[in-house]
C-alpha cells in the first residue's frame, strides 16, 4: 500500500530538494558536457570537407570520401597494425614481468628490502615520457650514448639507432615495461596480500616447496586480476599511446615504419597537414573500433569471470 | 624458527636487485652527466664515472636561462592552482554521487561514465578548445584535459560511500546543509583518497605537454616539459643541418646543460617521492582497482 502512495521523484524535484548537492556537481558536469558530449556532434565533419568559415552545419558533404582516402592509402594498414601490435606486446610483457616480480617479492621476508625494492620499481612511473626520452638519448644516442660507447669499447661499430627502425619495436616495448612494471606489480602484490594464509599453511603441512606454492597457488589465484587488467588493456587496443610515441620519436619520419600509430597519424593529419576532416575520419574509425572493443571485452569478462565486468 | 637462506632465495634477491638497479641507474646516469664537464662528455661519451665533476651546466642554466626559468615557473604555477581546483571539483562531485539523498545519483554517474568510453577524440576536442577560447593563454594549460577526470571521481565516490550514513543524517538533523556536511565532515574524513587523487592530478599537471603542443605557440606559455621537448627536436634539427653542411648559427646547448634541465624538471617529483608512492599505493588498494 505504501508503495502506491510514494510519488515518482522527478529530476526537477530531486534538484529542488538537494539544491546544494546538485550545485556541487555543476563544475564537473559542465566540464564533461563541454569536453565530452559536445565533441560528439563534431564527429560529422568526418563526412564533410570541413571549412572553418562555414562551420559544421554548412560545410560541403563528401560522403565517405575521407574514409576512402584513408583506407586506400598504404598508411592505413601500417598504422592499424602498429597500434595493435605494440599494444599487445606492451600488455604481454608488462604482465609477465610484473607477475614474476610480485611473486618474487612475496617470497621475501625482509620488510626493509621489500620496501626499497617496491619504491625503486615505481620510480619510472612518475617520469614523463619527455624525461624518458632524455634518458633514452643518454643510453642509445649515436654520438655520446652509453650503449654505443660500450659497443665501440668492445670493438664494434656504433649504431645510429635513430636511423634504424628495426630496433624500435624492442626499444618501445622495453621502455614501456620499464615505466609501467612498478604500478602493475603493486596491483598484483596487493592481490597476493589478500590471499588466505591458510592455503599456504596447508600446502606447507603437505610438504609443498615454496616453488610449488608459487606455481600451484599464487599464480593460479592471480589469474582473475591478470584477466581483468588484460581486459582493460584490450578494450584500449585501438588507442596508441600518443604521449609515449610522440615524445620518443617526434617527427623523425625514418622511424615511422616501426613506430607510427593511429594517434600520432591523426595528430599529424590535424596539426601538420591541417586537414580536420581527414583526421576526424581516422579518429571516427578508431572511436567506433575502440567502443566495440571495450564493449566486447567487458561482455567476455562478465561471462567468464566472477565479478569480472567493469560495468 | 630461523629462516634458511636457500639458493632459491639468493636467486630471488639477485633478480630483484638487478631489476631495482635497472629502474634507478638510467636516472642516475642523467644525474651524473649533468655534473660532468662538457669536454669529458665529448671525449668519453656518457659515463657513470666521470674523472671530475663540475656545476658549470647548472650555472649556465641559471645565468642564461631566462626562458627555462619562465617555463619552470609556468609549470609550478599551473600545477599548484590546477591540482587544488581539480581536487575540489572532483571531491564536490563525488560527494553528490555518494549522497544517498540524491535519488538520481546513479543516472548522474552514468552521465560521467559514458564519456569515458565514447567521445569524439582529439579533433573535436581541439576545435572546441579553440572555440571556447582555451588557446594562447594560461587557461589553455589549466583547464582542458586535466582539471577533471571521471576515473578519479569514481575512486573518491567509492571511498565516500563507505562513510556511515548516520553521520550525514545526524548533521542534517542539526540543520547542516549539504555544503557544510561535505566540507566539514566528508572531505576531512576522505583525506587519504583526496591525497591520492591530488597526487595523481599533480603529476598529470607537472608532466603535461599535450595542452602546450596543441593549444599554445608563444614561448612564454610553454610548460617546462614542452620546453624540454622543443629543445630536443630543435637540437636534432640543427644537427641534421650541420651534418648536411649547412651550419646552423643558433646557440646549441651543451649535453650537460640538457641533462641539467632534465634534472631540475624531475626535481619536484623526486622530492615528493616518499609521499607519492605511499599515497598512490594506498589509494590503489583502498579504491580498488575497479575504480
Amino acid at each position: 500500500m505504501r508503495k502506491n502512495k510514494r510519488k515518482k521523484v522527478t529530476l526537477f524535484m530531486d534538484i529542488k530538494k538537494n539544491k546544494a548537492a546538485y550545485l556541487m556537481l555543476v563544475p564537473a558536469a559542465l566540464y564533461t558536457f563541454v569536453f565530452g558530449y559536445c565533441t560528439i556532434p563534431y564527429m560529422i565533419i568526418a563526412f564533410q570537407k570541413f571549412n572553418i568559415k562555414k562551420g559544421i552545419l554548412h560545410s560541403k558533404w563528401v560522403g565517405l570520401k575521407n574514409f576512402e582516402f584513408f583506407f586506400k592509402s598504404q598508411d592505413a594498414a601500417l598504422i592499424i597494425r602498429n597500434t595493435i601490435k605494440l599494444n599487445l606486446l606492451f600488455l604481454f610483457f608488462t604482465m609477465i614481468v610484473a607477475v614474476i616480480l610480485a611473486t618474487m617479492i612475496n617470497e621475501i621476508h625482509s620488510r626493509y628490502f621489500k620496501k626499497i625494492a617496491q619504491s625503486t620499481y615505481l620510480l619510472p612511473y612518475f617520469l614523463s615520457w619527455i624525461i624518458v626520452n632524455y634518458i633514452l638519448y643518454g643510453i642509445i644516442g649515436s654520438k655520446y650514448g652509453l650503449l654505443n660507447y660500450i659497443i665501440s669499447f668492445f670493438g664494434g661499430t656504433k649504431i645510429n639507432f635513430y636511423n634504424e627502425p628495426k630496433y624500435w619495436t624492442i626499444i618501445l616495448v622495453v621502455l614501456k615495461v620499464w615505466k609501467e612494471l612498478g604500478m602493475n606489480m603493486v596491483i598484483y602484490l596487493a592481490t597476493i596480500t589478500g590471499f588466505d594464509e591458510e592455503l599456504y599453511d596447508a600446502a606447507a603441512v603437505s610438504g609443498a616447496t615454496r616453488l610449488q606454492m608459487c606455481t600451484k597457488i599464487t599464480i593460479p589465484m592471480l589469474i582473475p586480476t591478470i584477466a581483468m587488467l588484460s581486459i582493460i588493456s584490450i578494450g584500449r587496443v585501438f588507442y596508441g599511446d600518443f604521449g609515449m610515441i610522440y615524445a620518443l620519436v617526434g617527427d623523425n619520419g625514418v622511424l615511422y615504419h616501426a613506430t607510427d600509430v593511429i594517434d600520432t597519424y591523426v595528430f599529424r593529419t590535424l596539426r601538420m597537414i591541417g586537414d580536420p576532416s581527414k583526421a576526424m575520419a581516422i579518429s571516427f574509425f578508431q572511436a567506433v573500433m575502440g567502443f566495440l572493443c571495450v564493449w566486447g571485452s567487458n561482455y567476455i569478462a562478465r561471462k567468464k569471470i566472477e565479478e569480472g565486468g567493469l560495468f | 624458527m630461523k629462516r634458511k637462506l636457500t639458493w632459491g632465495k639468493v636467486l630471488i634477491y639477485f633478480c630483484l636487485t638487478i631489476t631495482a638497479l635497472i629502474c634507478v641507474l638510467p636516472l642516475l646516469l642523467v644525474f651524473i652527466v649533468s655534473f660532468t664537464p662538457e669536454s669529458e662528455i665529448v671525449r668519453n661519451g656518457y659515463s657513470f664515472f666521470p674523472k671530475e665533476l663540475s656545476i658549470e651546466a647548472y650555472k649556465m642554466l641559471f645565468e642564461n636561462g631566462i626562458e627555462v626559468i619562465q617555463c619552470y615557473l609556468n609549470s609550478v604555477f599551473i600545477t599548484g592552482i590546477g591540482t587544488i581546483l581539480a581536487v575540489i571539483i572532483t571531491a564536490m562531485a563525488s560527494y553528490a554521487l555518494a549522497n544517498p539523498f540524491v535519488k538520481y545519483r546513479n543516472q548522474i554517474a552514468m552521465y560521467f561514465f559514458i564519456t569515458m568510453i565514447f567521445n569524439g577524440g582529439m579533433v573535436p576536442w581541439y576545435m572546441i578548445c579553440k572555440k571556447v577560447g582555451f588557446s594562447e593563454n594560461y587557461l589553455a594549460l589549466l583547464i582542458p584535459n586535466l582539471i577533471f577526470s571521471p576515473f578519479n571521481l569514481f575512486l573518491v565516490r567509492n571511498y565516500m560511500s563507505t562513510i556511515p550514513m548516520s553521520l550525514m543524517e545526524s548533521a542534517k538533523l542539526d540543520g547542516a546543509n549539504d555544503l557544510q556536511v561535505a566540507f566539514k565532515i566528508y572531505f576531512p574524513l576522505s583525506k587519504p583518497i583526496l591525497s591520492t587523487i591530488g597526487l595523481f592530478y599533480g603529476i598529470a599537471y607537472w608532466n603535461d605537454w599535450w595542452n602546450s603542443i596543441m593549444l599554445v605557440s608563444e614561448p612564454r606559455y610553454y610548460t617546462i616539459q614542452y620546453y624540454l621537448m622543443k629543445l630536443k627536436s630543435e637540437l636534432s634539427f640543427m644537427r641534421n643541418l650541420q651534418s648536411s653542411g649547412m651550419v646552423g648559427s643558433g646557440f646549441i646547448p651543451t649535453e650537460s646543460l640538457q641533462m641539467a634541465t632534465a634534472i631540475i624538471t624531475i626535481g619536484p617529483i623526486i622530492l615528493l617521492y616518499p609521499f607519492l608512492q605511499r599515497y598512490i599505493v594506498k589509494g590503489l588498494i583502498i579504491g580498488g582497482v575497479k575504480g
